[in-house]
Protein backbone atom coordinates (compact mmCIF):
# COMPACT_ATOMS: atom_id res chain seq x y z
CA UNK A 1 0.00 0.00 0.00
CA UNK A 2 3.01 2.27 0.43
CA UNK A 3 3.46 1.58 -3.27
CA UNK A 4 -0.01 2.97 -3.95
CA UNK A 5 0.85 6.33 -2.46
CA UNK A 6 3.86 6.58 -4.75
CA UNK A 7 1.96 5.40 -7.81
CA UNK A 8 -0.68 8.08 -7.39
CA UNK A 9 1.64 11.06 -7.42
CA UNK A 10 0.80 11.40 -11.08
CA UNK A 11 -1.63 8.72 -12.12
CA UNK A 12 -0.65 5.08 -12.38
CA UNK A 13 2.98 4.72 -13.44
CA UNK A 14 4.47 1.29 -13.75
CA UNK A 15 7.33 -0.05 -15.85
CA UNK A 16 6.39 -1.10 -19.40
CA UNK A 17 8.09 -4.43 -18.75
CA UNK A 18 5.35 -5.36 -16.29
CA UNK A 19 2.70 -4.95 -18.99
CA UNK A 20 4.72 -6.99 -21.47
CA UNK A 21 5.14 -9.82 -18.95
CA UNK A 22 1.39 -9.86 -18.23
CA UNK A 23 0.68 -9.76 -21.96
CA UNK A 24 2.93 -12.79 -22.41
CA UNK A 25 1.17 -14.67 -19.63
CA UNK A 26 -2.23 -13.89 -21.11
CA UNK A 27 -1.02 -15.39 -24.39
CA UNK A 28 0.23 -18.50 -22.63
CA UNK A 29 -3.00 -18.93 -20.66
CA UNK A 30 -5.16 -18.40 -23.77
CA UNK A 31 -3.11 -20.98 -25.64
CA UNK A 32 -3.56 -23.40 -22.74
CA UNK A 33 -7.34 -22.95 -22.70
CA UNK A 34 -7.44 -23.39 -26.47
CA UNK A 35 -5.39 -26.58 -26.19
CA UNK A 36 -7.96 -27.95 -23.74
CA UNK A 37 -10.41 -27.89 -26.65
CA UNK A 38 -7.85 -28.90 -29.28
CA UNK A 39 -6.90 -32.10 -27.45
CA UNK A 40 -10.54 -32.80 -26.69
CA UNK A 41 -10.21 -33.12 -22.91
CA UNK A 42 -13.62 -33.92 -21.44
CA UNK A 43 -15.49 -34.13 -18.19
CA UNK A 44 -14.50 -32.52 -14.91
CA UNK A 45 -10.87 -32.05 -15.97
CA UNK A 46 -12.02 -29.93 -18.94
CA UNK A 47 -14.33 -27.76 -16.86
CA UNK A 48 -11.85 -27.21 -14.07
CA UNK A 49 -9.05 -26.35 -16.51
CA UNK A 50 -11.29 -23.90 -18.39
CA UNK A 51 -12.32 -22.22 -15.13
CA UNK A 52 -8.74 -22.13 -13.86
CA UNK A 53 -7.35 -20.44 -16.98
CA UNK A 54 -10.36 -18.10 -17.12
CA UNK A 55 -9.91 -16.94 -13.53
CA UNK A 56 -6.15 -16.48 -13.93
CA UNK A 57 -6.66 -14.40 -17.11
CA UNK A 58 -9.42 -12.31 -15.55
CA UNK A 59 -7.29 -11.76 -12.45
CA UNK A 60 -4.29 -10.58 -14.46
CA UNK A 61 -6.38 -8.19 -16.55
CA UNK A 62 -8.16 -6.66 -13.55
CA UNK A 63 -5.13 -6.53 -11.24
CA UNK A 64 -2.46 -5.23 -13.61
CA UNK A 65 -4.04 -3.84 -16.78
CA UNK A 66 -6.88 -2.13 -14.89
CA UNK A 67 -4.51 -1.23 -12.01
CA UNK A 68 -6.83 -2.66 -9.38
CA UNK A 69 -3.84 -4.07 -7.47
CA UNK A 70 -2.69 -0.54 -6.66
CA UNK A 71 -6.08 0.89 -5.70
CA UNK A 72 -7.23 1.35 -2.11
CA UNK A 73 -9.17 -1.50 -0.54
CA UNK A 74 -12.34 0.65 -0.35
CA UNK A 75 -12.57 0.70 -4.17
CA UNK A 76 -11.35 -2.89 -4.59
CA UNK A 77 -14.05 -4.32 -2.35
CA UNK A 78 -16.78 -2.01 -3.69
CA UNK A 79 -16.16 -3.26 -7.23
CA UNK A 80 -15.03 -6.87 -6.76
CA UNK A 81 -17.41 -8.13 -4.06
CA UNK A 82 -20.79 -7.48 -5.81
CA UNK A 83 -19.97 -9.69 -8.84
CA UNK A 84 -19.20 -12.57 -6.46
CA UNK A 85 -22.85 -12.41 -5.36
CA UNK A 86 -23.79 -13.38 -8.91
CA UNK A 87 -22.82 -16.90 -7.80
CA UNK A 88 -25.99 -16.94 -5.68
CA UNK A 89 -27.96 -16.18 -8.84
CA UNK A 90 -26.08 -19.01 -10.58
CA UNK A 91 -27.17 -21.36 -7.78
CA UNK A 92 -30.81 -20.28 -8.12
CA UNK A 93 -30.79 -20.78 -11.88
CA UNK A 94 -29.12 -24.21 -11.63
CA UNK A 95 -32.03 -25.27 -9.38
CA UNK A 96 -34.54 -23.72 -11.74
CA UNK A 97 -33.13 -25.31 -14.89
CA UNK A 98 -32.90 -28.72 -13.25
CA UNK A 99 -36.57 -28.42 -12.40
CA UNK A 100 -37.44 -27.31 -15.94
CA UNK A 101 -35.48 -30.23 -17.39
CA UNK A 102 -37.24 -32.61 -15.01
CA UNK A 103 -40.71 -31.39 -16.00
CA UNK A 104 -39.82 -31.50 -19.71
CA UNK A 105 -38.70 -35.11 -19.43
CA UNK A 106 -41.78 -36.06 -17.38
CA UNK A 107 -44.40 -34.33 -19.54
CA UNK A 108 -42.91 -34.23 -23.03
CA UNK A 109 -40.62 -37.24 -22.96
CA UNK A 110 -36.90 -37.10 -23.64
CA UNK A 111 -35.59 -35.92 -26.98
CA UNK A 112 -38.33 -33.51 -28.00
CA UNK B 1 -18.38 23.50 -7.87
CA UNK B 2 -14.79 24.29 -8.67
CA UNK B 3 -12.49 22.08 -10.66
CA UNK B 4 -9.97 22.04 -7.84
CA UNK B 5 -12.47 20.26 -5.64
CA UNK B 6 -13.07 17.66 -8.35
CA UNK B 7 -9.48 17.14 -9.36
CA UNK B 8 -7.87 17.14 -5.89
CA UNK B 9 -7.89 13.49 -4.95
CA UNK B 10 -6.15 13.97 -1.62
CA UNK B 11 -3.38 11.54 -2.51
CA UNK B 12 -0.82 13.46 -0.49
CA UNK B 13 -2.40 12.54 2.84
CA UNK B 14 -1.37 9.36 4.59
CA UNK B 15 -4.36 7.19 5.22
CA UNK B 16 -4.91 3.96 7.13
CA UNK B 17 -4.64 0.75 5.13
CA UNK B 18 -6.29 -2.66 5.31
CA UNK B 19 -9.67 -3.11 6.99
CA UNK B 20 -9.15 0.05 9.03
CA UNK B 21 -8.68 1.83 5.72
CA UNK B 22 -11.99 0.53 4.35
CA UNK B 23 -13.85 1.63 7.47
CA UNK B 24 -12.09 4.99 7.54
CA UNK B 25 -12.72 5.63 3.81
CA UNK B 26 -16.38 4.68 3.87
CA UNK B 27 -17.22 6.44 7.12
CA UNK B 28 -15.36 9.62 6.25
CA UNK B 29 -16.87 12.81 5.01
CA UNK B 30 -17.28 13.80 1.34
CA UNK B 31 -16.01 10.80 -0.58
CA UNK B 32 -15.41 7.09 -0.16
CA UNK B 33 -12.85 6.64 -2.94
CA UNK B 34 -10.00 8.70 -1.57
CA UNK B 35 -7.32 8.76 -4.22
CA UNK B 36 -9.55 8.12 -7.22
CA UNK B 37 -11.15 10.91 -9.23
CA UNK B 38 -14.88 10.82 -9.83
CA UNK B 39 -14.39 10.10 -13.50
CA UNK B 40 -12.51 6.92 -12.70
CA UNK B 41 -14.82 5.90 -9.87
CA UNK B 42 -17.86 6.33 -12.10
CA UNK B 43 -16.26 4.29 -14.88
CA UNK B 44 -15.67 1.49 -12.37
CA UNK B 45 -19.29 1.69 -11.21
CA UNK B 46 -20.50 1.65 -14.80
CA UNK B 47 -18.34 -1.41 -15.47
CA UNK B 48 -19.84 -3.06 -12.40
CA UNK B 49 -23.33 -2.51 -13.80
CA UNK B 50 -22.16 -3.83 -17.17
CA UNK B 51 -20.79 -6.89 -15.37
CA UNK B 52 -24.30 -7.60 -14.15
CA UNK B 53 -25.72 -7.25 -17.65
CA UNK B 54 -23.25 -9.74 -19.09
CA UNK B 55 -23.74 -11.98 -16.06
CA UNK B 56 -27.45 -12.07 -16.82
CA UNK B 57 -26.77 -13.00 -20.45
CA UNK B 58 -24.39 -15.79 -19.49
CA UNK B 59 -26.80 -16.97 -16.80
CA UNK B 60 -29.71 -17.14 -19.22
CA UNK B 61 -27.45 -19.05 -21.60
CA UNK B 62 -26.55 -21.46 -18.78
CA UNK B 63 -30.22 -21.88 -17.92
CA UNK B 64 -31.43 -22.68 -21.45
CA UNK B 65 -28.46 -24.94 -22.11
CA UNK B 66 -28.91 -27.00 -18.96
CA UNK B 67 -32.70 -27.21 -19.18
CA UNK B 68 -33.05 -28.38 -22.79
CA UNK B 69 -33.62 -32.05 -23.53
CA UNK B 70 -32.09 -31.65 -27.02
CA UNK B 71 -28.28 -32.00 -27.25
CA UNK B 72 -26.39 -28.70 -27.43
CA UNK B 73 -24.44 -28.15 -30.69
CA UNK B 74 -20.71 -28.84 -30.20
CA UNK B 75 -19.03 -25.39 -30.34
CA UNK B 76 -15.71 -27.02 -31.17
CA UNK B 77 -17.22 -28.27 -34.47
CA UNK B 78 -19.58 -25.36 -35.12
CA UNK B 79 -16.73 -22.83 -34.96
CA UNK B 80 -14.16 -24.98 -36.77
CA UNK B 81 -12.59 -23.61 -39.93
CA UNK B 82 -11.26 -25.59 -42.86
CA UNK B 83 -8.01 -24.01 -44.00
CA UNK B 84 -6.61 -25.82 -47.02
CA UNK B 85 -7.44 -29.44 -46.32
CA UNK B 86 -7.26 -29.45 -42.54
CA UNK B 87 -10.21 -28.64 -40.32
CA UNK B 88 -8.98 -26.88 -37.18
CA UNK B 89 -11.44 -26.69 -34.27
CA UNK B 90 -12.34 -23.25 -32.89
CA UNK B 91 -9.40 -21.61 -34.70
CA UNK B 92 -11.14 -18.35 -35.61
CA UNK B 93 -12.25 -17.81 -32.02
CA UNK B 94 -8.70 -18.50 -30.80
CA UNK B 95 -7.31 -15.90 -33.21
CA UNK B 96 -9.97 -13.40 -32.08
CA UNK B 97 -8.95 -14.05 -28.47
CA UNK B 98 -5.29 -13.35 -29.22
CA UNK B 99 -6.21 -10.17 -31.12
CA UNK B 100 -8.27 -8.85 -28.21
CA UNK B 101 -5.54 -9.68 -25.69
CA UNK B 102 -2.99 -7.89 -27.87
CA UNK B 103 -5.26 -4.86 -28.03
CA UNK B 104 -5.38 -4.85 -24.22
CA UNK B 105 -1.58 -4.92 -24.12
CA UNK B 106 -1.24 -1.94 -26.46
CA UNK B 107 -3.94 -0.09 -24.49
CA UNK B 108 -2.10 -0.61 -21.19
CA UNK B 109 1.05 0.85 -22.76
CA UNK B 110 -0.93 3.77 -24.23
CA UNK B 111 -2.09 4.65 -20.70
CA UNK B 112 1.49 4.48 -19.48
CA UNK B 113 2.85 6.74 -22.22
CA UNK B 114 -0.08 9.09 -21.65
CA UNK B 115 0.97 9.65 -18.05
CA UNK B 116 4.52 10.29 -19.27
CA UNK B 117 3.05 12.98 -21.59
CA UNK B 118 4.43 11.16 -24.62
CA UNK B 119 1.62 12.24 -26.92
CA UNK B 120 2.67 10.54 -30.14
CA UNK B 121 3.40 7.12 -28.61
CA UNK B 122 0.21 7.20 -26.55
CA UNK B 123 -1.97 8.17 -29.52
CA UNK B 124 -0.34 5.67 -31.89
CA UNK B 125 -0.75 2.84 -29.38
CA UNK B 126 -4.40 3.78 -28.96
CA UNK B 127 -4.91 3.75 -32.71
CA UNK B 128 -3.24 0.32 -32.87
CA UNK B 129 -5.67 -0.78 -30.14
CA UNK B 130 -8.56 0.58 -32.21
CA UNK B 131 -7.25 -1.28 -35.27
CA UNK B 132 -7.10 -4.54 -33.30
CA UNK B 133 -10.63 -3.87 -32.08
CA UNK B 134 -11.89 -3.20 -35.60
CA UNK B 135 -10.22 -6.42 -36.79
CA UNK B 136 -11.97 -8.30 -34.00
CA UNK B 137 -15.36 -6.89 -35.00
CA UNK B 138 -14.59 -7.73 -38.64
CA UNK B 139 -13.85 -11.34 -37.74
CA UNK B 140 -17.02 -11.47 -35.71
CA UNK B 141 -18.90 -10.22 -38.76
CA UNK B 142 -17.30 -13.05 -40.76
CA UNK B 143 -18.32 -15.52 -38.05
CA UNK B 144 -21.92 -14.29 -38.04
CA UNK B 145 -22.10 -14.40 -41.85
CA UNK B 146 -20.73 -17.95 -41.91
CA UNK B 147 -23.18 -19.16 -39.27
CA UNK B 148 -26.18 -17.43 -40.85
CA UNK B 149 -25.28 -18.97 -44.22
CA UNK B 150 -25.16 -22.38 -42.54
CA UNK B 151 -28.69 -21.84 -41.28
CA UNK B 152 -28.24 -20.65 -37.69
CA UNK B 153 -31.17 -18.50 -36.60
CA UNK B 154 -32.25 -17.23 -33.18
CA UNK B 155 -35.07 -19.80 -33.32
CA UNK B 156 -33.16 -22.81 -34.66
CA UNK B 157 -30.09 -24.36 -36.22
CA UNK B 158 -29.17 -27.56 -38.08
CA UNK B 159 -27.18 -29.19 -35.27
CA UNK B 160 -29.20 -29.28 -32.08
CA UNK B 161 -30.93 -27.22 -29.41
CA UNK B 162 -32.81 -24.22 -30.82
CA UNK B 163 -31.59 -21.98 -28.01
CA UNK B 164 -28.03 -22.09 -29.37
CA UNK B 165 -28.71 -19.39 -31.97
CA UNK B 166 -30.46 -16.95 -29.66
CA UNK B 167 -27.74 -17.29 -27.00
CA UNK B 168 -24.99 -16.90 -29.58
CA UNK B 169 -26.41 -13.81 -31.29
CA UNK B 170 -27.38 -12.18 -28.01
CA UNK B 171 -24.07 -12.65 -26.21
CA UNK B 172 -21.61 -12.09 -29.06
CA UNK B 173 -23.79 -9.32 -30.50
CA UNK B 174 -23.80 -7.38 -27.26
CA UNK B 175 -20.08 -7.90 -26.81
CA UNK B 176 -19.40 -6.82 -30.41
CA UNK B 177 -21.42 -3.66 -29.79
CA UNK B 178 -19.22 -2.90 -26.80
CA UNK B 179 -16.09 -3.39 -28.89
CA UNK B 180 -17.47 -1.13 -31.64
CA UNK B 181 -18.29 1.65 -29.16
CA UNK B 182 -14.80 1.20 -27.70
CA UNK B 183 -13.18 1.60 -31.12
CA UNK B 184 -15.11 4.83 -31.74
CA UNK B 185 -14.10 6.29 -28.36
CA UNK B 186 -10.49 5.16 -28.80
CA UNK B 187 -10.31 7.19 -32.01
CA UNK B 188 -11.85 10.22 -30.27
CA UNK B 189 -9.49 10.03 -27.26
CA UNK B 190 -6.40 9.43 -29.41
CA UNK B 191 -7.27 12.51 -31.45
CA UNK B 192 -7.49 14.52 -28.24
CA UNK B 193 -4.13 13.18 -27.06
CA UNK B 194 -2.50 13.95 -30.40
CA UNK B 195 -3.89 17.49 -30.40
CA UNK B 196 -2.49 18.05 -26.93
CA UNK B 197 -5.90 18.62 -25.34
CA UNK B 198 -4.74 17.01 -22.10
CA UNK B 199 -1.57 19.15 -21.93
CA UNK B 200 -3.61 22.36 -22.18
CA UNK B 201 -6.41 20.88 -20.04
CA UNK B 202 -8.90 21.67 -22.80
CA UNK B 203 -12.51 21.25 -21.78
CA UNK B 204 -14.43 18.26 -23.15
CA UNK B 205 -17.19 18.85 -25.70
CA UNK B 206 -19.70 16.90 -23.65
CA UNK B 207 -18.87 17.37 -19.98
CA UNK B 208 -16.99 20.71 -20.31
CA UNK B 209 -14.64 19.40 -17.63
CA UNK B 210 -10.92 19.94 -17.95
CA UNK B 211 -9.17 17.08 -19.70
CA UNK B 212 -6.33 15.18 -18.05
CA UNK B 213 -4.22 12.20 -19.07
CA UNK B 214 -6.34 10.24 -16.63
CA UNK B 215 -8.98 10.24 -19.40
CA UNK B 216 -6.72 7.81 -21.25
CA UNK B 217 -6.68 5.52 -18.24
CA UNK B 218 -10.48 5.71 -17.95
CA UNK B 219 -10.73 4.81 -21.63
CA UNK B 220 -8.33 1.95 -20.88
CA UNK B 221 -10.56 0.69 -18.08
CA UNK B 222 -13.46 0.35 -20.51
CA UNK B 223 -11.29 -1.36 -23.10
CA UNK B 224 -9.80 -3.87 -20.66
CA UNK B 225 -13.32 -4.62 -19.46
CA UNK B 226 -14.34 -5.53 -23.01
CA UNK B 227 -11.38 -7.92 -23.08
CA UNK B 228 -12.36 -9.23 -19.65
CA UNK B 229 -15.90 -10.03 -20.80
CA UNK B 230 -14.47 -11.90 -23.77
CA UNK B 231 -12.44 -14.08 -21.37
CA UNK B 232 -15.70 -15.22 -19.79
CA UNK B 233 -17.55 -15.61 -23.10
CA UNK B 234 -14.63 -17.62 -24.51
CA UNK B 235 -14.65 -19.93 -21.49
CA UNK B 236 -18.38 -20.40 -21.06
CA UNK B 237 -19.78 -20.19 -24.57
CA UNK B 238 -17.00 -21.47 -26.82
CA UNK B 239 -15.06 -23.90 -24.64
CA UNK B 240 -17.65 -25.33 -22.23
Amino acid sequence: MAQAAVAHVEGQQHPIKLYLVVWGWLFVLSTCSYLVDYFGIHGYLRWSLILLFMILKAGLIVAVFMHMAWERLALMYAILVPPVLVLVFVGIMVFESNYTLFTRIIFFGAGT
Amino acid sequence: MTDAALANTGAALTRPTGWRGIVADWSSDQRAFKNVSWGKAMMWIFLLSDTFIFSCFLLSYMTVRSSTTVPWPNPSKVFALTIGDTTIPLILIAIMTFILISSSGTMAMAVNFGYRHDRVKSAVLMLVTAAFGATFVGMQGFEWTKLIMEGVRPWGNPWGADQFGSSFFMITGFHGTHVTIGVIFLIIVSRKVLRGDFDREARGFFTSRKGHYENVEIMGLYWHFVDLVWVFIFAFFYLW
